[in-house]
C-alpha cells in the first residue's frame, strides 16, 4: 500500500529501510493506536471547521460536539454576499503564479541540470536564498514598492510575489527530477534532428512530468494559501482573495462565524485533497528538493 | 545525500576540454552569454520581488515618513534610535526567542516520534499519513481562525472538554478565555504553531528516514547492538542532513509568522503578544519608518540563519 505511493518516487530507490513485516502482537496494536489518534488529532480542527460551518444559527453556541440539526444555509447564504469574486481573484492568483512559476522554473531547472557554466554555483545559492526568505519578511519593502514605485493591479503584484517565492522550491524539485533523466535520452532526439528546445519538450518534460505536477501543486498550493502580501496589498473588497476575505469576517468584538467556516471549508479542503493526491511524492519531494 | 546521477560530472569533463579547444574572443562571449536566456527570466523575478523589496525596506528604514505616509525626506539613523528606545523592543525580542526556541524545539521532538511511527508498516499507515498532511495544506491562517474558535470561552470544543474533565471550572470566567490572558494565549498559539509545523518536519525526517539504507541496521543487529544503541549511532547521525533542514526551515517559518499570532490575538493586549514579525507589521500601521528599521533588523536575523544554513550545507551544495 504504502510501498506503492513511496515507489512512485524517481530520482531514489526507496522503502528500503522497511524493517520485516511481525505478526499483530500487542505492539503492533499500540502502533495502530497511538497512529490512529495522532492522525485523528490533526484532522480534528479541520471537522470543527466543516460541523460548526453546517450548524444552524439557532445551535451555533450550543456546548457539545454536534448540533442536533444540519443546515447548508451558512453556504448559500454566503455564496450570496459574492464570495464568488474573491474565489475568483483566489484561483486568478493561484494559477498565474503556478504558470508563472512553471515557465520561469523549469528553462532554469533544465539548464542548471545538463550544463555546467560559470555563475552556476552562484545562481543556485541565489535560489536557494530565496527559498529561505518568506514575503513576511520583506513584507515592508514590498509594500512600499508596489504603493510607490510599481503600480499594478493587485493581482498581477500577488501573481508575482507567489511566484517568485515560491520558483525557489520549483527549480530546486525540478532540478533533481531532470538531473536522473540520462542525457543519452534526449541526445538520441537531437541526432535524430530535434532541437535542444524539442529535445526538452518531447524527452525531457513527459519523462519529469511527475516532478512537474508536484512543483505545481505546492506552488498553487502556497499561493492559495498565502495571507500577509494579500492582506497588505489588497485594498478593495473585489480584489480580496479568499484568505483575506475570511480575515474581514473576524471583528473585533464579534465574529460571523457560522459564515466564516462556510468559507473557510470552500476555501480548505479542496486544497487537503489536492494536496493528498500527491502526498507519495512529498517524501521523495523532499529527499531530493530540500536535502541538498 | 548527493540524489545525481553522475552525467553532471561527464558534462563538466566535456565543457573544460571543448573551453580549450575553441578558446577565441567571441566564442568565449558567446559561451558567457550562452545561460542567460534559460536563466534571465528566473533572475529577473527574483530581482523583482526579492532585492528590490530588501532595497526599499532599506530606504525606508532611512526616511522620515509621517503617520499619513509622506515622505519628509532624509532621516539618517533615527528611525533606528527610536526602534532601539522603544520601551516594547526588549520584552518583544524575548517573546521572540522563547517563541522560536520552544517551538522549533517541541516540534522536532515530536515529528522526531511521528516520522519513526509513520516509518513502521502498520494497517492504515496511508491513511495517517494523509490526516498529517492537513494542517500543512490548509492556510495557517484558518488554521489559526479555528483554534480561535475552539477557544471560545463560552462554548468552544476544548473548553466544552476541559470542562467535561474538570479542568476548566465555569464558562465564560476568566480561566475559560484563554486568549484574553497574554501567557495563556501565548501558551495555547505556541501550540497552534506547532500543530501546523509538524506535519513539513514530520515529512522531511520521513524522507531521511527512507534514505537509510536497511542494511546498515541488518549489521547493527548482528553486531549485537540493542535498540537504544542502534537509534543514537546510526539513525540520529544518517538523519542528519534531513534534521538540518527541517530545523532550519522550520526556523525561518516560526522566526516569520504571522497569520497565528495576528488572527488569534492581533497581538495584544498592548503588544504583549506580539512577536517581532507581528510587531513590525503593528509598527507599519503608523510609523512606517520604525517598522522598516525593525524590518531590517529582522531580515539581519534571517540573513544569519541564512548563512548558517549554508554554512551546514556547503559540502553537500559544492558537489550538487
Amino acid at each position: 500500500m504504502a510501498t506503492a505511493t513511496i515507489a512512485a518516487a524517481p530520482p531514489r530507490e526507496q522503502g528500503k529501510s522497511r524493517r520485516p513485516r511481525k505478526p499483530p502482537t500487542l505492539r503492533t496494536v499500540l502502533v495502530c493506536a497511538v497512529a490512529y489518534l495522532v492522525g485523528l488529532i490533526f484532522v480534528l480542527p479541520y471537522l470543527e471547521m466543516i460541523v460548526t460551518a453546517l450548524r444552524p444559527q439557532a445551535e451555533l453556541r450550543d456546548r457539545d460536539y454536534f448540533p442536533h440539526h444540519l443546515t447548508f444555509s451558512n453556504f448559500t447564504n454566503i455564496w450570496s454576499t459574492g464570495l464568488g469574486t474573491n474565489l475568483a481573484v483566489s484561483l486568478e492568483i493561484s494559477i498565474g503564479a503556478t504558470l508563472l512559476v512553471l515557465l520561469v522554473a523549469i528553462p532554469a531547472a533544465y539548464y542548471t541540470s545538463r550544463r555546467r557554466f560559470r555563475g552556476r554555483g552562484l545562481f543556485l545559492i541565489l535560489v536557494l536564498v530565496t527559498q529561505m526568505f518568506q514575503p513576511t519578511s520583506l513584507i515592508v519593502g514590498l509594500y512600499q514598492e508596489f504603493t510607490n514605485t510599481v503600480h499594478v493591479n493587485s493581482t498581477i503584484a500577488l501573481i508575482l510575489v507567489n511566484a517568485g517565492f515560491n520558483m525557489a522550491f520549483a527549480i530546486w524539485i525540478l532540478n533533481a527530477y531532470f538531473g536522473a533523466i540520462p542525457k543519452e535520452l534526449e541526445e538520441a532526439a537531437m541526432v535524430d534532428g530535434t532541437s535542444r528546445i524539442g529535445a526538452m519538450f518531447r524527452v525531457i518534460i513527459p519523462l519529469a512530468l511527475p516532478g512537474i505536477v508536484t512543483a505545481l501543486i505546492f506552488t498553487f498550493i502556497a499561493a492559495w494559501n498565502e495571507f500577509i502580501t494579500a492582506l497588505t496589498l489588497t485594498t478593495t473588497d473585489s480584489s480580496e482573495p479568499l484568505t483575506v476575505k475570511m480575515n474581514t469576517y473576524i471583528g473585533q468584538y464579534s465574529t460571523d462565524w457560522q459564515h466564516l467556516f462556510a468559507g473557510s471549508v470552500i476555501a480548505t479542503i479542496p486544497v487537503i485533497i489536492l494536496f493528498a493526491f500527491i502526498e507519495g511524492k512529498v517524501v521523495s519531494g523532499l529527499t531530493a528538493g530540500s536535502i541538498k | 545525500m548527493d540524489t545525481r546521477p553522475a552525467a553532471p560530472v561527464e558534462a563538466r569533463q566535456d565543457a573544460v576540454v571543448a573551453a580549450r579547444i575553441h578558446q577565441t574572443p567571441g566564442r568565449r562571449l558567446r559561451r558567457a552569454l550562452a545561460p542567460l536566456p534559460w536563466l534571465a527570466p528566473a533572475v529577473a523575478l527574483i530581482a523583482f520581488v526579492v532585492l528590490w523589496p530588501v532595497w526599499e525596506m532599506f530606504q525606508t528604514s532611512r526616511q522620515h515618513i509621517n503617520s499619513y505616509g509622506f515622505n519628509l525626506g532624509n532621516y539618517g539613523w533615527t528611525n533606528y534610535s527610536t526602534l532601539f528606545a522603544d520601551p516594547n523592543l526588549g520584552s518583544v525580542m524575548l517573546r521572540t526567542v522563547v517563541w522560536t526556541l520552544a517551538i522549533v524545539a517541541a516540534t522536532m521532538l515530536i515529528s522526531l516520534a511521528l516520522a519513526q511511527l509513520l516509518n513502521r508498516a502498520f494497517p492504515g499507515r496511508r491513511v495517517v499519513r494523509w490526516a498529517l498532511i492537513a494542517p500543512w495544506a490548509a492556510s495557517v491562517m484558518m488554521t489559526a481562525i479555528v483554534f480561535r474558535w475552539m477557544l471560545d470561552p463560552n462554548n468552544g470544543v476544548i473548553n466544552v472538554f476541559l470542562h467535561q474533565i474538570g479542568v476548566v471550572k465555569e464558562f465564560n470566567g476568566s480561566q475559560a478565555s484563554w486568549l484574553g490572558n497574554p501567557n495563556d494565549a501565548l501558551i495555547w498559539m505556541m501550540v497552534v504553531a506547532v500543530f501546523v509545523s509538524v506535519p513539513f518536519a514530520t515529512y522531511a525526517l520521513l524522507a531521511g528516514l527512507t534514505s537509510i539504507p536497511s542494511e546498515v541496521y541488518e549489521a547493527a543487529r548482528i553486531d549485537g547492538a540493542g535498540w537504544w544503541r542502534t537509534y543514537r549511532s546510526i539513525t540520529i547521525p544518517l538523519l542528519r542532513p534531513a534534521m538540518l533542514v527541517a530545523v532550519l526551515i522550520n526556523l525561518m517559518n516560526v522566526f516569520n509568522s504571522f497569520p497565528i499570532i495576528w488572527t488569534m490575538t492581533g497581538g495584544g493586549p498592548d503588544y504583549q503578544t506580539s512577536t517581532s514579525t507581528v510587531y513590525m507589521y503593528s509598527l507599519k500601521q503608523f510609523n512606517i519608518g520604525e517598522s522598516g528599521a525593525l524590518s531590517v533588523v529582522n531580515f539581519g536575523v534571517v540573513i544569519l540563519i541564512v548563512l548558517v544554513f549554508l554554512r551546514a550545507n556547503r559540502s553537500t551544495l559544492k558537489e550538487g
